[in-house]
């Protein structure tokens, strides 16, 4: 068969597994919503979480079509939509495509369209063996961390709650630092390190504005969409401040 | 399965729930990494083409050993805070730390639950699964109307704002959690911030090998403060 990048058996094979992890989801989603039922949980809990999910994704989705966008220049569409659909992240499938284009040649990189058949099927297997370690080990090691976190919560149930709370801290530390990983570039000449600082602040302040008019006006709803909303506005805030700082 | 007897049942057949979660979560797990797993042999074989193998070795030896490290330390790390059904979902979906993650955190926050509760394991799952099938629904639409979309999204204009989601979303998530935790989330946070100005060689690449650092600290920091009863 002829190779090409949007050839279109990849769509199809592709449809198949998106499809597959899609019945995943639901199957779960349908087995907890009839669990919650059983246990008597407030169906307007249930409904509001639904909600505030499917409004808070909005925003990180474009983006990671984004990456689908800047990826298919090289790798077609199928694939892109792929990876970006199940396992990896946005910084790692642009990461391990990168490197792997780049492995197949001096001077290759993502710009130009893969026209060889062998070295696509190179860059699928360096993606895929790249990632893969999430899926081998879950099914193996998640009941027993998951039974660990049980046994600690009912020897300390404090102790168990403020362990769930400080790794959640510890995870958003390291985020919050990676905010200010370019700061340094400062000392060169260079402003653009503080766009994302200036992105994070934004977001911070409307984040807690929204906490303060929501406390005084008791209105839920600012509650409920607080984060999609701060999100957002951070994000169209970055436009003004890469103007600004470059 | 001696794993089942730590589960004190808060209602009735809480412990089977939780059993077929883990049962279900394998099953669908195992299927999925052979699906996804074959995927670039069938291609391959579809296409008639082997990989081209000195770059294959290349390319696997400049990612496999860092996002490897990262995989792991992320199963260790966010499988407590999602609970089982959530992490089963999560890690086949992806997007964990800019997407999943706190979109779980969130809906777990709002309906005031905890991930080693039955209602907190509940709520987890159903957040993730709406927020994978959202996902995946908006790349289809956008693959759909990718020749529309490309050079609205490609616009120099707005490109700055999709390169700015991880400050934006840990932005406003620092205002819900710090708020609620100073003394515990302070110290942590001027650390990461003091290692990342200063260490060259942390960025984007590496921020999934300072996450078990930031955890790990904290976790330390917390025992301390908790052992004086400062928190």
């Amino acid at each position: 068969m002829e190779f090409s990048v949007n050839h279109p058996i990849l769509f199809v094979l592709v449809g198949i597994i998106i499809a597959a992890v899609i019945g995943q989801s639901a199957f779960f989603m349908i087995r907890a919503f009839r669990r919650a039922k059983k246990i008597n949980m407030d169906p307007a809990v249930l409904k509001k979480t639904v909600l505030s999910s499917i409004v808070f994704t909005i925003a990180p989705a474009i983006a990671i079509l984004v990456g689908v966008i800047t990826l298919s220049k090289s790798l077609g569409i199928a694939i892109p939509w792929l990876r970006l659909s199940i396992i990896g992240s946005l910084t790692y499938e642009s990461t391990a495509a990168g490197t792997a284009v780049a492995a197949l040649g001096e001077g290759r990189s993502l710009g130009a369209t893969i026209t060889d058949a062998s070295e696509f099927v190179t860059v699928l297997w360096v993606m895929s063996c790249g990632i893969i370690i999430g899926l081998i080990l879950i099914p193996l090691i998640t009941k027993k961390i998951q039974s660990g976190m049980i046994k600690i919560e009912r020897k300390d149930k404090k102790w168990s709650e403020i362990l769930n709370t400080a790794m959640f801290l510890g995870m958003i530390s390291a985020f919050l630092g990676f905010v200010f990983c370019d700061v340094s570039l400062i000392f060169q000449g260079d402003t653009s390190g503080l766009v994302p600082v200036c992105v994070m602040f934004t977001s911070a302040v409307i984040m807690a504005v929204l906490g303060i008019i929501s406390k005084k006006t008791q209105a839920r709803w600012v509650t409920d969409y607080a984060l999609p909303i701060s999100l957002v506005l951070g994000m169209a805030s970055a436009i003004p401040f890469t103007n600004w700082l470059g | 399965m001696e794993e089942n007897n730590v589960i004190t049942e808060v209602h009735e057949g809480q412990a089977e729930y939780l059993e077929s979660v883990h049962k279900y979560g394998r099953i669908w797990g195992l299927a999925l990494f052979v699906i996804i797993g074959i995927f670039p042999l069938v291609v391959g074989l579809i296409f008639d083409a082997t990989p081209v193998w000195g770059p294959l070795f290349k390319g696997i030896l400049g990612v496999l050993p860092l996002y490897w490290a990262v995989g792991i330390i992320e199963i260790f790390t966010y499988v407590p805070m999602l609970g089982a059904g959530a992490s089963y979902l999560s890690f086949v979906t992806g997007n964990i730390s800019n997407l999943k993650l706190p979109c779980a955190l969130d809906s777990m926050a709002k309906a005031n639950v905890k991930p080693t509760s039955e209602e907190g394991e509940l709520i987890s799952t159903i957040s993730i699964a709406v927020s994978s099938i959202t996902t995946t629904f908006i790349i289809i639409l956008g693959v759909i109307m990718i020749n529309f979309l490309t050079p609205v999204l490609n616009n120099p204009v707005l490109t700055p704002c999709f390169s700015q989601l991880l400050p934006a979303l840990f932005g406003g998530l620092a205002v819900v959690f710090v708020s609620k935790n100073v003394k515990l989330a302070i110290p942590p946070i001027v650390l990461m911030m003091i290692l990342f100005i200063f260490v060259p060689a942390l960025n984007a690449g590496t921020v999934g090998i300072m996450v078990p650092v930031g955890v790990l600290f904290t976790l330390g920091l917390a025992r301390i403060l908790y052992k004086k009863g400062l928190i």
